[in-house]
């Protein structure tokens, strides 16, 4: 499902002596199937835009489409439900909305509210559990009686089992011990991968960016800055920190070897095979199989 | 829905009022409230309506945020005046249906019960607006300290108020994520009749309460981490000065007041 922004704006609480703007003439697109990134600073506006992916805000300014829907700063608020089935959001720290008694119920809360079945819903409980590293004795477990992590997981599971086109994450992994990050991380490429689920993440580990995304928007003081892929844009390193960005500890490594050496990088490595290939190349080729 | 609230709003400013005394502020809104009972007449009115007026225009805060503090209360206002207008008897009477009656009297004290309500939301929208919460719960830990001899927890309740003064925009920002989560997860919030309505509350109380629960529990582990034991001995960061200008904010009530008593009927 392609969404796209044209001219939108949005300003908090608009008319009252508060008023601040938000966003601004905010062009985006993002295409079906892709792996969006979105980054910048604290404060940039990047949250106001990820509540615009399903209308939880409404444009103050300008129009968005989503999929075959329109929404303008007059769009009615009755009928946007089918639109956020389509469109899950994990918000930042998930786990602060979990309430129900049992874990299955929790996660059956989504798919039940959009008209699905109780004994379905238990039963995508089911299978999303082991998906999102929980085994089914958790089924029948309070949500309160697990560690932080868990709790993630089982939010996550909640918005997984809407089972939406587009799935929008906020930070997903802040907080999270390097292996719970790198699997829950791996997990969302899997969807993408391989059930062509559009996916926009917002956050600031660059690492992430450049190893998932296929495509990056810079947002600056409310507006966008930079659109493209992660390999053009982290080549912009001091431009990236003058917006207070930085870039992913292979491109850092990368340049510094151009800096020291004077190599030069054709392809700036995204991961760490890459940077192996690319060291590989510039030491002549030589190296052989230990590299 | 809830950033239109401007009733506890505190804006900065560097007025006169501002720079008063909490403690002058609070006993002013309190005094004030007590002795507008004392008006009975239109030049005792029109006396506190200077009196309000003068404090709003040196604490030079717009008029619209005034306004905006009457706007929540307006029907009850609306209905207390209307009752008073409809159902007061007096002797010269303009109209009467059954039990309801337009009277002279009955539009006098509905004009008086409406300046009522419009000076006291005044006066207290003009505490809140030019007084940090902050200051405020020193105030009233101050001014309650004299109940601490027949054994009221002074130190407790105000430590409390603080606390709860602090966590409001905290929570409401809390209210506002959990509610953006669950409509993500498809819930309206009002919507439908009273029964789904309240239904669909379930969902935002019980994280609420749980995340207050948690928070509750962090945040006695962090005091007592930094040796907080209780009121007996502490020493205070926020010192409260009594200065010139807060006693003469005070002798202006005498003034006040000896117009009311001079001018009622």
């Amino acid at each position: 499902m392609d969404i796209r922004f044209e001219e939108v704006g949005y300003t908090y609480q608009k008319g009252t002596p508060f008023q601040s703007r938000a966003l601004y003439d905010i062009n985006l697109s993002i295409k079906d199937a892709s792996y969006t990134a979105l980054v910048g600073h604290t404060g940039s506006g990047k949250s106001t835009v990820l509540q615009h992916l399903n209308a939880l805000k409404k444009p103050t300014e300008g129009t968005i489409t989503i999929g075959d829907r329109l929404i303008t700063p007059t769009t009615d608020n009755k009928g946007l439900k089918s639109l956020r089935k389509k469109v899950g959001i994990v918000f930042q720290f998930p786990e602060a909305q979990l309430f129900e008694e049992t874990i299955a119920k929790d996660i059956a809360f989504g798919p039940k509210n959009f008209g699905v079945s109780e004994e379905e819903a238990i039963e995508r409980a089911r299978v999303l559990l082991p998906q999102v590293g929980l085994d089914e004795s958790f089924m029948e477990r309070s949500p309160f009686d697990l560690s932080g992590g868990q709790m993630r997981r089982v939010a996550i599971a909640g918005v997984l089992a809407m089972e939406p086109e587009v799935l929008v994450l906020d930070e997903p992994t802040a907080g999270l011990d390097p292996q719970g990050r790198k699997e829950i991380m791996d997990m969302f490429y899997d969807l993408y991968k391989t059930q062509g689920l559009t996916i926009v993440l917002v956050t600031h580990q660059m690492d992430d960016v450049a190893h998932y995304a296929d495509h990056m928007v810079i947002l600056e003081q409310g507006t966008v800055k930079r659109e493209g892929s992660p390999r053009e844009l982290f080549r912009e390193s001091e431009w990236l920190s003058s917006m207070q960005l930085g870039v992913p500890s292979t491109v850092a490594f990368a340049l510094k070897l151009e800096d020291k050496f004077g190599w030069t990088f054709d392809r700036l490595p995204m991961s760490t095979d890459e940077l192996a290939l690319e060291i590989k190349k510039n030491l002549g080729g030589n190296v052989g199989e230990r590299v | 829905m809830m950033d239109k609230l401007i009733f506890g709003r505190y804006i900065p400013g560097d007025s006169l009022i501002h720079r008063l005394d909490p403690r002058t502020k609070l006993m002013s809104a309190i005094f004030f409230i007590i002795i507008i009972f004392l008006a009975n007449n239109l030049w005792t009115y029109l006396a506190l309506a200077v009196f309000v007026g003068l404090a709003v225009s040196l604490s030079q805060v717009s008029l619209k945020f005034f306004i905006n503090g009457i706007k929540p209360l307006l029907w009850l206002i609306l209905f207390t005046v209307i009752l008073q207008v409809l159902f007061t008897s007096g002797q010269t009477i303009f109209f009467s249906w059954g039990p309801i009656i337009l009277s002279k009297e009955g539009l006098i004290n509905g004009g008086f019960i409406f300046m009522r309500f419009v000076l006291i939301i005044f006066m207290s929208t003009l505490l809140t607006l030019t007084t940090m919460p902050l200051s405020l719960s020193d105030a009233i830990e101050y001014l309650l300290r004299p109940f601490g001899k027949i054994g009221v927890p002074v130190h407790e309740i105000a430590l409390m108020l603080s606390i709860a003064l602090r966590f409001v925009p905290t929570l409401m920002d809390e209210t506002e994520k959990i509610m953006n989560a669950q409509r993500a997860r498809g819930i309206d919030f009002g919507e439908g009749n009273i029964y789904e309505q309240m239904k669909s509350i379930v969902p935002l109380l019980i994280p609420l309460f749980v995340s207050s629960f948690n928070r509750a529990e962090e945040l006695a582990t962090a005091m007592e981490a930094r040796g907080y034991k209780g009121g007996e001995g502490r020493t205070k960061y926020r010192q409260l000065i009594w200065k010139r200008r807060d006693t003469l904010a005070m002798s202006s009530f005498v003034v006040l007041v000896a117009v009311l008593i001079v001018f009622r009927t």
